[in-house]
């Protein structure tokens, strides 16, 4: 080449001409110039970007100014309306909206007035506000919309409570004498308050231990029962009913079913005892318009007067609801509570599916990239699972649901465990369906970047390595591989990330509401892959429009997304980071 | 990343400049018309433009070499290209050969056809034969991986695995499956010896082989190479992407392994061939035009074409 081909300024034309068509021409040229300098260009694309980020960075922003503050403990205000209601709640949502005049006619005289003052002052607006008023039990509602134009009066007393129970929701209220084991305490008082934080813990302690009874105990008594039918069945099943051996088993049952009764028994009395413990030990509260209520102390969560706290007493309540979000169970139909099993249940969902995925993936791509001689049919198979990729989730569901569950888990279920029928075993959805069902939906995401990578090893690599006198499998296994893992784990990283925020297929294969049971526990075979599991895309799906309490649930919504995404973040880093660690090892430098 | 390409600071060839032996260059001091006559007239080229065949001008001087490899009647097609013409040559044991000519004269060709390594490529077809050490290369029911284990080979670009310097040089013993430590150990340590690299790296043995400049890489794939103690050595232009210290250390490495080892080497440098091969052929479009002692070769060719190539009168 030539130095004047890499010349970056225009060449000026040689003036042969008269000057005015010189002119012209420079002026042509300068226009193209422009366009070949790429200034526009680099607008547009630069501009693309810019928006692409915007976009994220909004949602990011939406999904944690919301998600964040969820558990920052609010005030609680009492107010009395001119029409002489009072409640007291925290304030979830502030707007201000027009009122017609239709409604405005509707109203009684003086609150017309009212708001008309305030329509005519606020700029044709009415502000107005709802409260999380609370006792369900009482009111049979959870919020409440309050006009501001309707308030007569609006304080923060200082003993309201605001008490999180384990049923009927948040609970606001004034104690009036706490009940303990026969003693009262008389309220609200600092010595009051002291004395309740001390009974709540021992109530919780008690109910705890009643907790534990009725979960584990009584759970393994029934299993054990369970099992010993199972054995009659099965010998029923493989000797006939007639035969000796199901009457052995059937003694057999009947002998522990009976030492198991005696068992239950104690434990049930021990759980009466626990309950009459706990009945004696109560919270006397008067809520705002009045009203007595009795909460026992083993039914509250958690409680605090809201309008004494300062900012470390708020920083702590924070902290322990985010410790429940973490690592409770949810409760009151998942609005409440935690979702430990969802996060337990979408991190081994998708470290399953990885798992599966990757070494399968990385052996197709193989076979495609390395042993398969190129030609049409190779390309056929590679736009098919170029196209695979494309396809909806929902339909990998439908495939999971069809085939894993009913076909593969059926027969499984027939072969193995034809004592639990018609109850199935794994002919249902479950951890290790979803799991297939995902890795299938995953496979493309895998494939595809590992022929990239197994493309990208220098061929002179590969030839050094022949003419070592290394055999094709050889050369793949010790100099490919290693070599294109980087590549191998973008592929891995990407399946992650898809398969973490997959949602519609888990839907039919496994993901359920309300787990019972966590896949992994101390039982034994300790992996269980037949159970259905928690997912949080799903929970995320059923809180924010499976829910009876939607307004209660939605910051919720907001919370556990952010959950999900710091969790994809997580699961991401850590796979990155395992990315660099080997692309020093094994590409030091590009050859 | 680590930065690409080797970096100044870690460049052990610039710790010794190499020593220069050799014959005077070709290129600065033109062998006379009156030493040495050309036997024909320069008409060969013409005769393989008219598609005549060429008989080879090998010097009756190598005849009597104990030949570690010979090439019979050799042929090559790519699909519809015919890359090499009847190749006979018999490359001597224990001494240096180089080959020389233009650009795609076919001499990478030939030098992977020793080891095969075209089977790799499609649409390849041979003819003639090959025998190293008396054995064939291309009979029927050669194992090929076992054959190339005879055979050492560099190439043009310094090609090192990614993994180990230590994994790198033991290479053909692993696919071997030797485990024994010692014998692993003592072999990397000759081998990079061998390559005079192993003062250089015998502290970092462990350490990634590509973060060596490129002088040292394609050291240690000379020390990969020789570490499977092969009976032929082939050595595709190893100093081409080299800078010219480290292509001296090459150089002097070359002239150390001589008597040991039967080296086969490509290069496009004129100086390089004269001043490190005994013997030289010198190829034109897929034939071999002239083979014989280096001295000869470059003082007196027989053929008025070897003379204007050697000379850089043309190519």
């Amino acid at each position: 080449m030539t130095e004047l081909e890499f010349d970056p300024k225009p060449r000026v034309a040689q003036p042969t001409a008269g000057p005015a068509r010189s002119v012209r021409r420079r002026d042509k040229r300068r226009a193209t110039s422009l366009f070949a300098h790429g200034e526009p260009m680099v607008w547009l694309t630069g501009g693309a970007l810019g928006l692409a980020l915007a976009m994220i960075s909004t949602l990011l922003f939406v999904v944690i100014s919301r998600g964040l503050p969820t558990f920052w403990p609010q005030p609680v205000v009492e107010i009395v309306t001119h029409g002489g209601e009072r409640f007291a709640g925290e304030v979830a949502l502030s707007e201000s909206f027009a009122l017609g005049p239709e409604a405005l006619a509707a109203l009684p005289e003086q609150a017309a007035a009212r708001a008309r003052a305030e329509l005519a002052a606020n700029d044709e607006q009415i502000a107005r506000r709802m409260l999380r008023s609370g006792n369900y039990d009482l009111t049979g509602t959870h919020f409440r919309w309050v006009s501001d134009f309707e308030v007569a009066e609006e304080s923060t007393p200082e003993w309201m409570l605001c008490v999180e129970r384990l049923e009927w929701g948040r609970f606001y209220g004034v104690p009036t004498a706490l009940e303990f084991d026969g003693r009262r305490t008389d309220g609200p008082s600092e010595q009051m308050w002291a004395e309740f934080e001390r009974a709540h813990a021992q109530a919780r302690a008690t109910w705890d231990e009643r907790r534990s009874i009725e979960e584990h105990d009584i759970g393994r008594l029934a299993k054990a029962k369970e099992e010993a039918r199972l054995a009659v069945r099965s010998a029923e099943l493989a000797h006939g009913a007639q035969s000796p051996e199901r009457a052995a088993a059937e003694r057999e049952a009947e002998a522990l079913s009976a030492e198991l009764d005696e068992e239950m028994r104690a434990l049930g009395e021990r759980i009466e005892e626990l309950k009459a413990l706990n009945a004696g030990r109560r919270l006397l509260v008067r809520t705002a318009d009045g009203a007595q209520a009795t909460l026992p102390l083993e039914q509250v969560v958690r409680a605090y007067p809201a309008n004494r706290l300062g900012a470390f007493d708020k920083l702590a309540v924070y902290a322990s609801r985010v410790e429940e979000f973490l690592l409770d169970s949810p409760r009151e139909s998942n609005s409440e509570g935690g979702v430990f099993p969802a996060i337990f249940g979408t991190v081994l969902m998708t470290l399953i599916m990885s798992v599966l995925v990757v070494p399968f993936g990385v052996l197709a791509a193989l076979y495609l990239r390395e042993y398969a001689r190129p030609g049409p049919l190779v390309s056929a198979v590679r736009i098919a699972i170029n196209n695979l990729a494309g396809v909806p989730s929902i339909v990998f569901g439908v495939f999971g649901v069809g085939f894993f569950c009913y076909t593969v888990g059926g027969g499984l279920d027939t072969w193995l465990f034809p004592e639990r029928l018609p109850s199935p075993t794994f002919g249902t959805g479950g951890l290790l369906w979803a799991s297939l069902t995902l890795a299938l939906l995953t496979l493309p995401v895998v494939i595809v970047p590992t022929e990239e990578a197994l493309a990208a090893v220098p061929r002179s690599m590969r030839e050094g390595s022949y003419a070592c006198g290394a055999t094709k499998w050889q050369t793949i296994w010790r100099i490919v591989l290693p070599r294109a893992m980087p590549g191998i784990m973008t592929g891995a990283i990407l399946a992650l990330a898809r398969g973490a925020g997959e949602v519609a297929p888990l839907m039919l294969v496994g993901a359920s509401k309300l787990a019972e049971e966590l896949p992994i526990d101390g039982a034994f075979p300790y992996l269980h892959p037949e159970r259905s599991f928690m997912h949080l895309g799903f929970h995320i799906y059923d809180l924010g429009f499976q829910s009876q309490n939607s307004e209660a649930a939605k910051p919720m919504v907001y919370t556990t997304t952010l959950l999900l995404i710091a969790l994809v973040v997580v699961l991401n880093v850590v796979a990155i980071w395992i990315r660099a660690r080997l692309r020093r090892r094994f590409q030091g430098a590009q050859l | 990343m680590i930065p690409a390409g080797p970096s100044p600071a870690i460049d052990g060839d610039m710790l010794l400049p190499a020593p220069r032996r050799g014959l005077p260059s070709p290129t600065m001091q033109h062998p006379s018309p009156e030493r040495s006559t050309p036997s024909r007239p320069a008409k060969v080229f013409e005769a393989i433009a008219r598609n005549e065949p060429h008989v080879t001008e090998t010097h009756l001087s190598l005849q009597g070499d104990d030949a570690v490899l010979e090439v019979e009647q050799f042929q090559l097609h790519y699909g519809a290209m015919h890359a090499l013409h009847n190749i006979s040559m018999r490359i001597p044991r224990g001494k240096v050969t180089a080959l020389i000519g233009p650009s795609g004269c076919g001499k990478s060709t030939l030098l992977r056809s020793v080891n095969r390594m075209n089977d790799l490529i499609d649409n390849v077809r041979i003819g003639g034969s090959m025998r190293l050490n008396g054995d064939p290369i291309y009979a029927p029911g050669v194992d090929v991986i076992e054959l190339r284990k005879r055979i050492g080979m560099v190439f043009q670009k310094p090609n090192p695995f990614p993994m180990s310097i230590f994994e790198n040089v033991i290479y053909s013993l692993r696919i071997d499956g030797e485990s024994d430590k010692r014998v692993l150990a003592q072999t990397c340590e000759e081998s990079l010896r061998a390559a005079g690299l192993w003062e250089e790296v015998k502290d970092r043995l462990q350490d990634s082989a590509l973060r060596l400049s490129g002088g040292q890489q394609q050291r240690l794939c000379i020390a990969r190479a020789i570490a499977a103690e092969p009976e032929v050595l082939l050595l595709d232009e190893p100093c081409s992407a080299l800078d010219p210290i480290a292509t001296g250390r090459i150089e002097d490495l070359i002239e150390e392994l001589k008597g040991e080892y039967s080296i086969l080497m490509v290069t496009h440098n004129m100086q390089q061939a004269s001043r490190t091969s005994d013997c030289t052929a010198f190829m034109y479009l897929g034939r071999l035009i002239e083979y014989g002692p280096t001295d000869d070769i470059f003082l007196q060719p027989h053929l008025r074409e070897t003379e204007d190539y050697v000379t850089g009168r043309f190519g």
